[in-house]
């Protein structure tokens, strides 16, 4: 079996930053730049002949990381192998010849294509910047590019404004394929368009994998897309890879809490799905400027772990973590907390009189649960340095009760056929230490 | 008839833009009837119509666009008492297009609130957010304190309102209990730090909060009917079922109506009660979510739910509908049913324009395909080839690329 699928595309460690605050005026005030971690050491294969689906939700890195393993981006740190060379090492010739064997097909259908040119040169460009054949012959294989795609030879003289979006998406295929590649990133490639116009698109995608032998990367934040259309799937959270492994693993039995998360949230089309008791995680996607320590979906996570000598419900534990972040990021306003016991003095100063009562009104305000009495009263302590507005002491007090170890090790990926990064799955000692 | 109370029935409403392409038929003759505190589901491909059928409910048709034709009857007894004895008024019902535009503009806010899918292009940028939905607090306040809300002095209001809010909104007044209230309304649709965040502008919000946002600013007047245009299609899967639990939750506590528009069959699984299909202008078939989704009768309805791919299925092949959405430009839209050309089971009697069938007697499910009372047979079946190629290039794009007042089919 693994003989026969040999990886095409192997990734490896790739990391791509993106730069705020690096202007050059920026650079002359004295600021520090600022890196956007878009895609942060995600390693995986790609094997001929499959697709791999690159799902997560808008922002995660996805698109960054088809981008740069085409190197149509410079990558910040690591390496793509494509049939066994280093893309980021190619030149010349071994360069061009990349280019022909992978391409890429975009998600806005509406932009993608050049409004002034026909469609039969938009197809034809990648023929004539790579020569291929005679002029006759170039003709000819749009033609046949046009067919093939589901669109007649005789459109080959329109523009792409007479064209709906999946007949546009069609035209982005067809060029796609023009040079006969072995690889193709598909980013998003339906998701401006209708359903019934999707199905006709998926179709004719798996129609061609099967006709050319085609390699795929489906990226897509459509779970149903991606669970119709892949062999394999990568779940990626905030630039890293969290999960990947089968198709039917993944959607039958996903190991890690966000793919567990993100496939519970997906409404489901059918009458029983009002009834469908579903778990929703709270909060944002942190910011990939300043993503949390240790495993990054900790600030979300419904199975964060306790420490080993806490007896606590986990629900009652995800609502104290929510509430560290809160203090730990200064995000309650306590000027407005409770009425009576606190007022403002003479020089506009904040003053609680009651620190019982305030720290109560904290509490109800912002813990989503009540406590066991133990807890509860751990809190309360943690939490009155906030009536003299000490704000670190309460986080570190909260800290040493309640750290995770979720928050200090990030989980490593590890290897196997279906591994997951968290360490409710990995073996202890599996993780990598933060930087 | 049963006892259900309908909050809003809309008979024959006719939307159009008169553009230089010439007439686009967006919502045409339209009927629906939408009961008291349900969650009724509008479910279509891009420029089907739903965004314009709602905002021809509320009265946000601009122009090239306007309503041609069709009553659009609201119940609201107390409107009604003072209405009395004019076309206006049938029992408890008032027809909201016989009213002045000023009595209409009146109850935006206070008995009809919409949401949309982009929530940043419905705030200012230069207003922090607590202070916006003061200020729509405000308005309702004084609404609501004129006890004759409907006499001339609340027009001129209205009137003053909507000139101030275009030029001066940046230096209105809210009052302290106004932003207090505001802070209780983001409270309440679960926006943490209230207080703080409220001084913050929109920019500075993610999408789900600003969504909630959204939601809250359109709580302030307390409507009775809440039109909520795609109001989870910008959003990521787990903020999406946040919202969606958020709505839920508030359409419980409060007992609102809530008109959901969405092209996501997903969402009103999730949401809805009943639920209608629109295709090009018409809904094309309605009834409970079990009568559309399980036993759907219209070709389009079933191609729709048939081309969705299944998050546990199999990988079956996907049975896509064929051909394009059709063009609503009035000289192309031939006078038969308007789906016969991608309908797999088009017959000659298809050639004549469907008009409503119920589908049983039940009362609620109804279709406009003449399949509701006739077998489909080969022998009544038009030739394959009877509307020329399918894949000729989209007449569909002869409609404007981005209208204004839509989503223009642009959601994700
Ligand atoms: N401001 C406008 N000017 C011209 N045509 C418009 C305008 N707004 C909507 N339309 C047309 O009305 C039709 C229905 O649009 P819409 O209600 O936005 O559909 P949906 O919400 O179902 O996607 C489309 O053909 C659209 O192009
Ligand atoms: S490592 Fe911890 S926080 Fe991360 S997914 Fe696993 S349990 Fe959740
Ligand atoms: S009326 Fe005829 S053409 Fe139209 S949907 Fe029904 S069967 Fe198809
Ligand atoms: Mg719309």
């Amino acid at each position: 079996m693994s003989d026969v699928h040999q990886p095409l595309v192997k990734v490896d460690g790739l990391e791509k930053y993106f730069w705020e605050n690096d202007s050059l005026l920026d650079r002359l005030l004295g600021e520090d730049p600022i890196a956007v971690r878009a895609v942060d050491g995600v390693s995986f294969d790609i094997r001929e002949g499959e697709t791999l689906g690159l799902v997560g939700e808008s922002g995660c890195g996805k698109s960054t990381t088809g981008e740069t393993l085409l190197r149509l981006q410079e990558p910040t740190g690591g390496a793509v192998e494509f049939e066994g060379n280093n893309v980021y090492d190619l030149e010349g010739k071994d360069l061009t010849a990349f280019r022909r064997e992978a391409q890429v097909v975009f998600q806005d259908p509406f932009s993608s294509l050049d409004p002034r040119m026909t469609i039969g040169r938009i197809v034809q460009q990648p023929l004539d910047v790579h020569e291929v054949g005679s002029k006759a012959e170039r003709r000819e294989r749009v033609r046949d590019l046009l067919e093939r795609v589901g669109l007649a030879a005789e459109h080959a003289d329109r523009y792409p404004h007479e064209f709906s979006g999946g007949q546009r998406q069609r035209i982005g295929i067809a060029r796609a394929l023009a040079l006969e590649p072995e690889f193709i990133v598909l980013d998003e490639p339906t998701s401006a368009l209708d359903v019934s116009v999707q199905a006709q698109v998926l179709n004719l995608l798996d129609d061609l994998q099967a006709d050319f032998g085609l390699t795929y990367l489906l990226i897509s934040h459509d779970l149903s897309v991606i669970r119709h259309v892949c062999d394999r799937v990568a779940v990626m959270y905030l630039g890293e890879i969290v999960e990947i492994g089968p198709s039917e693993e993944i959607f039958g039995e996903p190991k890690h809490p966000y793919t567990k998360a993100l496939l519970e949230s997906v409404p489901r089309a059918s009458t029983d799905e009002r009834d469908r008791e579903r778990e929703t995680i709270s909060g944002d996607v942190p910011s990939p400027r300043d993503p949390p320590s240790g495993c990054r979906f900790r600030t979300r996570c419904p199975e964060v772990i306790p420490p080993d000598d806490l007896e606590i419900d986990q629900s009652e534990y995800r609502a104290i973590m929510t509430l560290r972040q809160r203090v730990e990021q200064r995000a309650i306003s306590l000027e407005t907390v409770g009425d009576e016991d606190r007022r403002v003095d003479d020089d506009g100063e904040f003053v609680v009189e009651n620190v019982d009562a305030f720290v109560a009104d904290v509490k109800a305000q912002i813990l989503e649960t009540t406590l066991p009495p133990r807890e509860d009263e751990a809190v309360t302590e943690a939490l009155a340095p906030l009536a003299e507005e000490n704000w670190d002491t309460a986080a570190e007090r909260l800290e040493e009760r309640y750290g995770s170890v979720c928050e200090r090790a990030n989980p490593d990926l590890g290897g196997g056929t279906h591994p997951a990064a968290c360490h409710l799955v990995s073996a202890p000692g599996d993780s990598r230490s933060d930087g | 008839m049963s006892n259900v109370t309908d909050i809003l029935r809309i008979d024959g409403l006719k939307t159009r833009f008169f553009t230089d392409n010439g007439q686009v038929n967006a919502v045409e003759d339209l009927d629906v009837r939408i009961e008291d505190g349900e969650v009724f589901g509008i479910v279509g491909e891009s420029g089907s119509g739903k965004s314009v059928m709602a905002l021809s409910i509320i009265d946000l048709i601009e122009r090239p666009g306007r309503i041609t034709d069709g009553e659009i009857w609201f119940r609201a007894p107390d409107i009604a008492d003072e209405l009395v004895e004019t076309d206006a008024v049938d029992g408890d019902y008032v027809d909201l297009r016989a009213m002045s535009p000023e009595q209409r503009g009146l109850l935006r806010g206070s008995r009809f609130s919409m949401i949309f899918q982009d929530p940043m292009s419905s705030f200012n940028p230069s207003i922090t957010v607590g202070e916006q939905i003061a200020e729509a607090v405000e308005a309702q306040r004084r609404a609501r304190s004129n006890p004759r809300s409907l006499d001339a002095k609340s027009q001129h209001y209205g009137l003053t309102d909507y000139l101030l809010g275009g030029v001066l909104s940046s230096k209105r007044y809210v009052s302290e209990p106004s932003l207090d209230r505001a802070i209780e309304l983001l409270e309440l649709v679960g926006i943490p730090d209230p207080a703080e965040r409220a001084e913050e502008y929109p920019h500075e919000y993610s999408g789900g909060m600003l969504q909630r946002a959204m939601i809250a600013q359109a709580l302030a007047g307390e409507p009775d009917v809440l039109i909520a245009d795609e109001p989870t299609t910008a959003l990521d899967v787990t903020i999406q079922a946040q919202v969606l639990d958020l709505l839920a939750e508030l359409q419980t506590e409060t007992g609102m109506t809530i008109l959901l528009i969405t092209h996501n069959l997903g969402v009103v699984a999730r949401m809805c009660d009943r639920v209608g299909v629109m295709y090009a202008g018409e809904i094309v078939e309605r009834g409970t979510l079990g009568d559309v989704f399980d036993n759907p009768v219209h070709p389009y309805t079933q191609g729709l739910l048939g081309s969705i791919p299944d998050l546990q299925g199999v990988a079956e092949r996907l049975q896509p509908i064929e051909g394009n959405v059709p063009s609503l430009l009035d000289h192309e839209m031939p006078d038969r049913c308007y789906f016969a050309d991608r309908c797999p089971k088009a017959m000659e009697e298809c050639l004549e324009h469907p008009p409503e069938l119920a589908v049983n007697d039940r009362g609620q499910h109804a279709t406009r395909c003449y399949l509701a009372e006739t077998e489909y047979t080969a022998a009544k079946a038009l030739p394959t080839d009877y509307f020329g190629a399918t894949e000729a290039p989209a007449e569909a794009d002869t409609a404007p690329e981005e209208p204004t007042a839509t989503d223009g089919g642009d959601h994700q």
